[in-house]
């Protein structure tokens, strides 16, 4: 079937997650970066919560597509909508 | 002001742009014909229609639009929300959307078509498609706009790397491509500015330190103390609130006319649930979008009213000034500015570039559409095969992104064209809820009727427009003439009417009517728009005699069409169930928020 979105929307989500995490990490010591932000490493916090959300979509899609595979014929509409592929 | 990006900035910009042409060339191999390409095959899944039917509204007027009215009127910005858009998308969902997706047509003009006759079609068609171009052609302008001052990108660069993006997506994979995109963006967007929100509530000691602060904002302001943290308590009065309006301008000029106006007919939104790969899914497209939509003041509106807050108590060093005035267009940038380390600073960036280019987006997807189906195919060329419109399709694409760049161009020169041309839209967009209201729920409707009766409703608009003026605009007029007028004399001086006179109202030379401001007049031309469009189209279809048989018009108006059972499908995923949780959760937060 068609793409179902989670996947590159997940994928897109785990790479920038990443990015930031490791940024995070590697400026954590730099005071001067983050009084913007309240001395809050946000970079580190919000790259690990990007990482999840990513991870996330990329399970759900994986699971979608894991059961769009197995029940052949393709299921009614309802399940479509559900497993959410289009 | 200037923001200094670094390599890791760019760097999540880049993957951003990555994704967003990948998903448009992995698609391409699925688009094989028209209906693939303007439609989305009629396959897209509830959720995806839904989160992209918001998404392709959320442009970057929503963005940075809301967090300025947020910062300029506080609270009661949320009415574009709570009693605007939420009932309206309830009610396009459950009531209209069965005739939409219903008749098969393929685009809002064709409905008009098949219910009336085809010159109500054309005139609403070629209206739709001259917008659409002006609208992208903002779009294009405010970012390459913003990017120049905020980044010192240079403009060329900016309108050519977000017209190629643009342009490469769409002409890949159509319609899906742009609807799968809007999904991303609007997590993007969500995920983008959430953080900036818990930063900025942390810094002005959450909720209950913000409504404190803003308190000394409305006093100083010269309103009641919590003015600016209730939607409701100040409307009894139009003076007594920021916004200028009273609580039936709000309730019926925005909440009736101009959301229903908006969210119910204009095909931008609607191709959308269109796109939808069932009845009952095209019918839940709009509700669903209305959960996320309901939250969306605290990401758009919080932040203008966390920056005024800042910008009183740095005693105005915030936000940049402007003739005197805080520039409140900027709330949203300098926020980002503001709270943003390098890192975070490009996720916020790339957020806002999103923005504004799914509302670019969303404008091509329906120009393309309206242009091929109901301009081309229906008065240029006619009985052509399916390739040949796929291939105009590929090719408006192209055209409708090069005018866009005109008009950033044209707006660069001439502002106030712009700002005309908007106007003009608003008095064809105000009465048309009138013509769908009727042509869904009365049957007697005619095609006469319809199009006399939205003639009339824009002429309507534009005289009351003419006739009747925001205070500002006097008092702006008098201060460049060096007048000095006492107030109740300013509408009658014909040396300050004549130099306020133009965009802003009375440019027929006399003032009947003077609004406390351009938002109050706004509603109130909506609302004598409807009202006479609502009036002469049931006068003139009365005189008219019927062009359409009643079975002509099954599946087109409500009487002549047999009831949708939602049987098929479990409780919780009914249009009504989702109805009433949407209209029972904006209620409470009108509530919360009174």
């Amino acid at each position: 079937m068609k793409l179902d979105i989670r996947m590159p929307m997940g994928v897109m989500f785990v790479l920038v997650g990443a990015i930031l995490t490791v940024f995070g990490l590697a400026t954590s010591s730099d005071v001067a970066l983050y009084r913007k932000s309240l001395g809050l490493n946000i970079n580190l916090i919000w790259g690990i919560v990007l990482l999840v959300i990513g991870v996330v979509m990329v399970i759900l899609a994986r699971r979608a597509m894991r059961r769009s595979l197995d029940t052949t014929p393709p299921s009614r509409e309802g399940k479509n909508e559900q497993s959410g592929v289009s | 002001m200037r923001i200094e990006l670094h390599g890791i900035d760019y760097l999540i910009l880049c993957v951003y742009f990555a994704f967003v042409l990948g998903i448009g060339w992995t698609l391409k191999r699925y688009i094989k014909t028209g209906g693939d390409f303007f439609l989305a095959g009629r396959s897209i899944p509830a959720w995806i229609a839904g989160l992209a039917f918001i998404s392709a509204n959320l442009g970057a007027q929503e963005v940075i639009g809301m967090s300025a009215c947020g910062a300029k009127y506080g609270i009661m910005t949320c009415h574009f929300y709570w009693v605007g858009a939420i009932p309206a998308m309830a009610f396009v969902g459950i009531f209209m959307m069965p005739f939409y997706y219903g008749s098969r047509a393929r685009s809002v003009p064709e409905y008009l078509k098949l219910r009336y006759d085809e010159k109500t079609r054309g005139f609403n068609a070629i209206s739709f498609a001259v917008m659409t171009v002006f609208s992208s052609g903002i779009s294009m302008y405010a970012l390459a706009k913003l990017f120049e001052i905020l980044l010192g990108w240079n403009f060329h660069f900016s309108v050519f790397i977000s017209g190629v993006i643009v342009l490469a997506y769409i002409f890949l994979g159509g319609l899906t491509s742009a609807i799968y995109n809007e999904v991303l963006q609007f997590f993007l967007i969500v995920l983008g500015f959430l953080p900036l929100v818990l930063l900025g509530l942390k810094d002005v000691g959450g909720w209950q330190g913000l409504v404190h602060r803003l308190s000394d904002v409305s006093v100083s302001r010269g309103f009641a103390p919590g003015t600016f943290t209730h939607s409701w308590a100040q409307t009894g009065s139009a003076t007594a609130n920021p916004m200028g309006v009273e609580w039936f301008g709000v309730v019926f000029g925005l909440g009736f006319v101009l959301s229903f106006g908006y969210w119910c007919t204009d095909f931008l939104v609607v191709q959308r649930a269109m796109a939808a790969n069932s009845m009952s899914a095209a019918r839940r497209t709009p509700l669903i979008a209305a959960i996320p939509k309901m939250m969306f003041p605290a990401l758009v509106i919080l932040p203008g009213l966390i920056a005024i807050s800042m910008h009183y108590q740095t005693k105005g060093a915030f936000l940049p000034m402007e003739n005197g005035e805080p520039n409140y267009n900027m709330a949203m940038p300098v926020m980002l500015a503001h709270y943003y380390p390098a890192g975070m600073l490009g996720l916020g960036l790339t957020a806002l570039m999103a923005s504004f280019m799914s509302g670019m987006a969303g404008n091509v997807t329906a120009f393309n559409t309206v242009w091929t189906y109901d301009i081309y195919q229906s008065y240029i060329k006619p009985g052509q095969s399916d390739r040949h419109y796929l291939r105009m399709g590929h090719a408006t694409t192209v055209v409708g992104i090069v005018l866009s760049a005109v008009c950033a161009y044209a707006a660069t020169r001439f502002n106030n064209i712009l700002d005309f041309l908007q106007l003009v839209f608003a008095f064809v967009n105000a009465p048309l809820f009138a013509t769908f209201m009727l042509g869904m729920f009365w049957r007697r409707a005619t095609g006469h009727g319809a199009f006399f009766g939205l003639l009339s409703g824009t002429i309507a608009a534009a005289l009351h427009h003419g006739l009747t003026i925001p205070h500002a605009a006097l008092v702006n007029a008098a201060g460049a003439l060096k007048l000095t007028v006492p107030d109740d004399m300013l509408s009658k001086t014909p040396e300050l009417v004549a130099k306020a006179a133009g965009i802003h109202g009375g440019w027929l030379g006399s003032i009947v009517h003077t609004y406390p401001s351009d938002m109050a007049q706004n509603f109130w031309t909506a609302i004598f728009a409807w009202t006479v469009c609502f009036v002469a189209t049931i006068l003139i279809s009365l005189a008219t005699s019927a062009n359409k048989t009643d079975d002509q018009l099954k599946g087109l108006v409500y009487s002549l069409t047999p009831k949708i059972k939602d049987h098929d499908v479990p409780w919780y995923k009914q249009p009504a169930t989702l109805g009433v949780i949407v209209i029972v959760g904006a209620i409470i937060l009108n509530i919360i928020f009174w």
